[in-house]
């Protein structure tokens, strides 16, 4: 008797955890045709660009400070942490070339993309999220406008243009940072500073790539925030859970996809 | 003289999914330049009707035509043209939150002609005017109380001159006032604009001040069509029902459920169900 | 917002973008040098280049006088073929050896060029015929045993 409601029961569990599996499955496929749907009708957003433009200024601009502010403070601390490492085997002078680096190729694309992804991306899916709630979205279908022309496109690609700029601009306020902390306040010697980071980090494969890392976390961050608001279920606790699974997945992508592109890009050794 | 109704509709069926049918066979006609309403329950399906006559929903069995062109035969760029000669007017309002007033009725002006600036600011006037809120131009909508936000979501959806309007619950939630311009307008709207107008509602007064003719819908079928004073008159029992407001008829008052003593004999609840498997033992 | 306010923001904000990049690009990378001067190419085979990179710096006298650009391998020969990118405005007569050498002591590794004393100068494409490849630490190490044993052994053998 006790085995077979143990059996009903596992049966039931593994029913939901398949049902739980495919549905996902089920929205990812959603979630790509509404990406493809979004590129095929991106041309309103570029003809009348003023939308766009709108649409930087909210999510781009608007990051700025916590983007500027962040990117010092990371940058002060890498130099703090770098120069304590580094003091112990002598190399000291190579403090210029740690915080360049790693800001460059990794802490720049990956730390603003998440906090691009909790400011901007939760403030696109919240907004999307409340249009269609209110039926905003459907009277803009019923007047004949495309709504993911008009509304969403603006804002993916006004995320999509932000995301490498403010990256580096938080790269370029962390090695900044990293200067003030090493050069001014600890003494690391400024030529050696910044003439060994010339001589180690390399235009096309540490700074492009970090700007080819930061379109693509813009791609994701951005393509995840639009569904998640297009998506979201017309009622207060639809919308409070899109926005936390905007920012949830969205982190979790930023930090899959640089170990993809970390591991493409950056194998080391000699010709490709 | 007869003309084409604006909307034809023929034994149309409808589920969201295979198991919950929410129309069946319903049929109706609507004449130009008459106002019509579809009357009944929440949740009777005269939303969704609404809904299938705007392109919105297909339509599972059946033939629905409106301004002349089959709906259920339209690909996407066909029922965004009929939707160009159609208005709509939400429940709320829908007004746009980010925009002024102003630009929220010439919302279809800019997207879908080339006019001049300062003849849309004549027409987008115009419309504000015919609905009283000209003053109210340069206003967010969070400053609008519920019956200006709807006056000016009217004012939007006739910014083109639309042949047919559809009003979805015009009049929920609205103070009397407010209600009674709500209707006005809708009445004399349609007569100056020469429109066909569906108001979709359950308020029975000023929708019965207003119409022309009347459909009653309950559990997804029309029980009844016909004039108000014909409605008033009515022996139909559902339509009694809802005209004269009674708590008990053909739409019971209590929601179904066991006998009365199961629920108030504790033990005799638990005995009325089948025999729970044995926890212990 | 007024249109007119968003859109120099976002005017300020792009720029500042770009201004960001333009600084990592010259202050922090490298564009300021090389990438974009004018350079020849040449050529030159090595039987072991160890760890040498592609953009390995080419120094003559300790200076930086271009960049390796390619490492290939010569299926034919079983040698590494290495293309240089030289600063067009350095001219190196034709029979310049190249040198595989270590900056340091375990250091990243680089290639001397030692000017020859041809009249003729090295012209795009040309190759090299005079290189030394790269210490391999491993190979040093059993030569140095091997002398040890052969010196233990003569030591022996001599007594």
């Amino acid at each position: 008797m006790a085995e077979r409601t143990l059996l009903a029961g596992l049966r039931q569990w593994l029913e939901s955890l398949g049902h739980m599996a495919s549905s996902k499955i089920w929205r990812l496929g959603f979630a790509a045709r509404f990406f493809v749907y979004i590129l095929l009708h991106s041309g309103t957003a570029f003809r009348r660009f003023g939308l766009t433009i709108r649409e930087i200024y909210f999510a781009g601009v608007l990051s700025l400070i916590i983007i500027l502010v962040s990117g010092l403070f990371v940058g002060m601390v890498l130099g703090l942490q770098g120069y304590d490492t580094l003091q112990r085997y002598g190399s000291s002078e190579a403090l210029g070339i740690l915080v360049a680096l790693s800001l460059v190729r990794e802490l720049g694309p990956v730390v603003a993309g998440l906090l691009f992804a909790s400011r901007a991306g939760s403030a696109i899916t919240a907004e999307i999220g409340l249009m269609k709630a209110t039926e905003q979205i459907a009277a803009m279908e019923m007047m004949a406008v495309d709504p993911i022309a008009r509304v969403v496109a603006p804002r993916f690609w006004a995320g999509v243009i932000s995301m490498p700029l403010l990256a580096a601009l938080f790269s370029a306020m962390g090695i900044f940072g990293g200067y003030l902390v090493g050069v001014q306040l600890i003494g690391v010697d400024e030529g050696a500073f910044w003439s060994q980071m010339q001589s180690s980090v390399d235009v096309r494969e540490d700074i492009m790539n970090g700007v080819i890392k930061s379109v693509v976390f813009g791609v994701a961050v951005t393509w995840i925030a639009v569904f998640e608001g297009y998506d979201a279920p017309p009622t207060a606790e639809g919308v409070s859970g899109a926005t936390t699974r905007t920012v949830v997945t969205s982190s979790l992508a930023i930090l899959a996809l640089d170990f993809v592109l970390t591991a493409l890009m950056f194998t080391g050794g000699n010709a490709r | 003289m007869a003309s084409a109704p604006i909307v034809e509709i023929e034994n149309v069926s409808f589920g969201y999914d295979a198991g919950r049918p929410v129309l069946h066979g319903v049929s109706l006609r609507i004449e130009p330049g008459s106002v019509v309403g579809i009357m009944g329950q929440s949740g009777c399906g005269k939303t969704t009707l609404l809904r299938i006559i705007a392109g919105w929903l297909k339509a599972g069995a059946g033939r629905t035509r409106v301004l002349g062109e089959a709906v259920e035969g339209l690909d996407s760029k066909g029922i965004f043209a009929l939707r160009r000669k159609m208005g709509m007017l939400f429940q709320f309002g829908a007004l746009f939150t980010d925009m002024t007033v102003f630009d929220n009725v010439a919302f279809q002006m800019r997207e879908h002609t080339d006019l001049p600036a300062d003849l849309v600011s004549d027409l987008v006037m115009l419309k504000l005017e015919a609905v009283g809120l000209r003053g109210a131009a340069q206003l967010m909508p969070s400053a609008l109380s519920g019956g200006m936000a709807r006056r000016v979501a009217l004012a939007r959806s006739i910014a083109l001159d639309p042949r047919l309007m559809l009003y979805d619950e015009p009049f929920t939630g609205l103070d009397p006032i407010s209600l009674g311009v709500i209707a006005r307008l809708i009445r004399t709207l349609n007569d100056s604009l020469g429109q066909t107008s569906i108001v979709v509602s359950h308020d029975v007064e000023e929708c019965f001040g207003i119409v022309d003719y009347v459909y009653f819908v309950s559990a997804g079928r029309i029980v009844a069509q016909g004039k108000p004073q014909e409605m008033r008159r009515s022996g139909e029992a559902f339509v009694k029902q809802f005209v004269r407001g009674e708590p008990d008829g053909p739409i019971p008052f209590h929601y179904p459920a066991p006998g009365y003593e199961a629920d108030l004999d504790g033990a005799g609840a638990l005995s009325s169900l089948p025999a729970a498997p044995a926890i212990h033992g | 917002m007024k249109r007119a306010t968003i859109d120099i923001w976002v005017g300020i904000f792009v720029a500042a973008g770009f201004a960001g990049l333009l600084f990592l690009a010259l202050k922090v990378g490298n564009l300021a040098s090389f990438s974009t001067a004018q350079a020849y190419q040449v050529q030159a085979k090595f039987a072991n280049i160890g760890g040498l990179k592609v953009r390995a710096p080419i120094k003559s006298a300790g200076v930086v006088v271009g960049r390796v650009s390619s490492v290939m391998f010569d299926n034919e020969s079983y040698e590494a073929i290495v293309t240089f990118n030289v600063d067009a405005q350095y001219k190196f007569p034709r029979d310049t050896s190249a040198k595989i050498l270590t900056s340091g002591l375990l250091g990243e590794q680089y290639v001397g060029l030692e000017a020859g004393g041809d009249g003729v100068m090295l012209k795009q494409g040309d190759r090299l015929r005079l290189t030394q490849s790269a210490v391999v630490l491993e190979n040093l190490i059993s030569q140095f045993l091997f002398n040890k044993a052969a010196e233990g052994k003569e030591g022996k053998d001599g007594k």
